[in-house]
């Protein structure tokens, strides 16, 4: 009787635990343990990124203003409204175009740059450790700082121009209305080098040597070696790279806030986050920055759809 | 500081989200007393007179006792107090509201009218005169107490004149041409790479420093706005811009940026500044100062200038609004201007600040130009998108008279439509 009821026991346990099991397992799925380590981060994205977004593109289908707790305002629904203000404001729509002109410049010379400088600092080469810290050093450098090293070098009696001397350009690099945007896409390439060159590096780690000796066998040199084994060997980092410079490209604000003295010559570098940052927090106009924004997540999701199309067709 | 879309969004939606967090402090009572929170300016001089008044208010009112702090660290003050108002965590006062962002805070509901209280409206216009009446909202209320200026003037290097072979106590600048010709002398006679050299960047503020000072000049006290009505495409506005484009344009003023105090380094030779520069001048500069310049060189007594004021807001978060606005009396007081005076420099908003305090202006006889000056100051205009109007205004300014890609009137014409639409929709 007792082994029975011990049985009966430990047979009840068993179908509520597999009952509870059941349960558990409709929620967290056939691996409870990833799910539960993924939860946290699924949160976090959800609270800081997926929230604001959704409620960034309330605020631009109304009129929508900050207000104190307690206080009795009107925001009404206004269709289109802000996204027609925004559209028919040649501010915003001159730093869509000033904001292109840099991704231009800065997305291709972060590729080449960094691929073949982590190609270089792959081989044994003298002092590769300094080297490869050197590059990195002005990455975790405080913008502020080193905004002020350009403003230096960059002005009309800087450093640069005393080189060129009469080759100088009048007006000077970051007065000049053509040269603005040129300046702050190889100011934030030069920055933002030490990154990507780690991102190559590690790519690099995993070609294998047994493709460059097959390469040099069948008499290939070191240019041929590069560019027939090297780059489609990091093509997954190369779509990497496009990816992550044309998003931080476009969320362009620090060098126009500092480096061009809020956008200038006469709205030259403004980029669509330094106008958000205008109407939207300095002149009080929430609305109209969330307008600006959804259509600026709206054309980098574009232009990375088109970029992993062509950058990334072999990846797939 | 590089910012992502979201993290854009996320600053401009945290904020939004609280707001709708409730609360609710609209009803709190005028006559409630008890302990309050202050804000003040961060520069040393303004913090050690705060130090002082809460030190003395604190010591006869121990159930009603001040916290006081710096305003947070933000990119402006102007955004943390929006923030603050949003959040509903904004202090009773803060010692350094700008008039330019007044009707912003306003329509946030963050701003208590000081009409609420009995003798508001009465003591704001017994303590500043006439000047007060520029310091009202459109609704004819007053949400902020003019509290202090800093009404600009021209300094002068006196050892950079002397180089250039000019006079240094006898400075031709009292009308445009005697300026220009000042200044091309100047540069001329290498005394500095620029004669003047104001910031020639884009943010909203920064033709208050420029074009406001001698457009208040010229029109003998006028605003940006008024009556809901752009003033400066008007001759005198042109005249202004006119006089500025000159100097951009033969390189007299500078276009770029200088990452420092041009007027202290030595690189340009003139400066717009309040009085706060003389203690920040003194033993660096020999300097000297005179009114900005007019057309036809009014004399000194006749010409008016901006005021770059700050002002006192109290702010709707706050309970105890009855020993508020006690405190802000206290701080505004005669005594308390006097030391503030003392300690700082700058001008109290009050009448006759000149005549008030005799034995300072004795002392420092620098600082009596400045309350002369100080009787004829302009304020920015109290209007609703005021911040979307000087944008707007410097946008036009930057492209025609800074860098000379638009003509100077045909800029002015096209922001005075915009800010014109923008004065009528508030």
């Amino acid at each position: 009787m007792t082994v029975t009821g011990r049985a009966s026991i430990l047979g009840t346990r068993g179908r509520r635990l597999s009952v509870g099991g059941a349960a558990v397992g409709r929620i967290l799925g056939q691996q409870p343990i990833g799910t539960a380590l993924v939860t946290p981060y699924v949160v976090f994205l959800a609270a800081v990124f997926a929230y604001p977004l959704a409620f960034a593109v309330y605020m631009s289908f109304h009129d929508y203003f900050f207000a104190a707790p307690g206080a009795i305002v009107e925001r009404p629904f206004v269709g289109f409204d802000n996204y027609v203000t925004v559209l028919s404001d040649p501010a915003v729509r001159r730093s869509f175009a000033n904001v292109g002109i840099f991704l231009l410049i800065n997305v291709p010379l972060t590729v080449v740059l960094s691929l073949v400088l982590a190609a270089s600092l792959n081989a044994a080469i003298r002092w590769r450790t300094f080297i490869r810290v050197s590059y990195y050093v002005p990455y975790v450098t405080a913008s502020v700082a080193v905004v002020g090293v350009w403003l230096f070098l960059f002005n009309s009696n800087g450093l640069v121009n005393s080189v060129l001397g009469p080759l100088a350009p009048d007006p000077s690099w970051l007065v000049n209305s053509k040269l603005a945007m040129p300046t702050v896409a190889i100011y934030v390439t030069w920055k933002q080098l030490g990154f990507f060159i780690l991102l190559y590096l590690a790519a690099l780690q995993n070609v294998s040597k047994d493709l460059y000796e097959a390469a040099a066998m069948d008499g290939a040199d070191k240019w041929k070696s590069f560019w027939n084994v090297t780059v489609p060997g990091v093509q997954p980092a190369t779509t990497l790279v496009v990816l992550v410079a044309t998003i931080t490209g476009a969320n362009l604000f620090t060098e126009p806030y500092l480096l061009t003295g809020g956008g200038g010559p006469d709205g030259a570098s403004a980029s669509p986050v330094l106008i958000m940052y205008q109407r939207g927090i300095e002149q009080g106009n929430p609305d109209i920055g969330s307008a600006i924004g959804v259509l600026l997540v709206i054309g980098v999701l574009l232009l990375a759809l088109i970029e992993r199309r062509f950058v990334g067709r072999e990846d797939r | 500081m590089r910012r992502t879309i979201t993290a854009a969004a996320l600053a401009i939606t945290l904020v939004a989200a609280t707001a709708c967090a409730g609360g609710g402090s609209g009803s709190a009572d005028a006559e409630a007393r008890g302990p309050i929170t202050i804000w003040y300016s961060n520069n040393l001089e303004e913090v050690a007179w705060a130090k002082q008044m809460v030190a003395a208010w604190n010591a006869e009112h121990a159930d009603q006792k001040i916290t006081a702090q710096e305003i947070p660290t933000g990119k402006s003050s102007e955004e943390v107090i929006g923030a603050a108002i949003t959040a509903g965590n904004a202090p009773c006062l803060i010692f350094n509201t700008s008039p330019a962002s007044v009707s912003q805070f306003q329509k946030q509901g963050g701003l208590v009218p000081l009409d609420s209280f009995d003798d508001g409206k009465e003591y704001v216009e017994s303590r500043s005169g006439k000047v007060a009446e520029q310091y009202k909202s459109g609704d004819g209320k007053y949400n902020q107490l003019p509290w202090k200026s800093n009404p600009v003037m021209i300094f002068y290097n006196k050892k950079a004149f002397a180089k250039a072979g000019l006079e240094p106590d006898k400075p031709q600048l009292a009308t445009y041409d005697q300026f220009i010709s000042t200044a091309r002398k100047v540069v001329t006679g290498k005394g500095a790479q620029y004669a003047i050299l104001p910031a020639p960047t884009n943010e909203f503020y920064q033709s208050w420093f420029d074009f406001y000072p001698l457009f208040a000049a010229e029109t003998g006290g006028k605003q940006l706005v008024a009556d809901g009505k752009a003033q400066f495409n008007s001759n005198e506005g042109r005249k202004v811009a006119k006089f500025w484009r000159l100097l951009y344009a033969e390189k007299l003023a500078g276009q770029e940026k200088y990452n420092g105090d041009a007027f202290a380094d030595g690189k340009a030779a003139m400066a717009i500044v309040g009085p706060w520069a003389i203690a920040v001048y003194r033993g660096k500069v020999d300097w000297g100062v005179v009114p900005v310049p007019t057309s036809s060189g009014k004399p000194a007594n006749e010409i008016h200038t901006f005021s770059d004021a700050k002002n006192v807001a109290m702010y709707s978060a706050c309970k105890n609004r009855g020993t508020a606005w006690d405190v802000l009396k206290f701080a505004t007081s005669k005594d308390q201007d006097g030391k503030f005076l003392q300690l700082t420099g700058q001008m109290p908003l009050r009448e006759g600040v000149a005549t008030a305090y005799p034995e300072y202006f004795t002392k420092n006889p620098d600082y009596k130009t400045f309350a002369d000056q100080a009787a004829r100051t302009v304020e920015v205009p109290n209007v609703a998108s005021s911040i979307t109007i000087w944008q707007t205004f410097r946008d036009a300014w930057s492209k025609s008279v800074i860098f000379g890609r638009q003509d100077p009137d045909a800029a002015l014409d096209g922001a005075a439509g915009r800010i014109d639409q923008l004065a009528s929709q508030s």
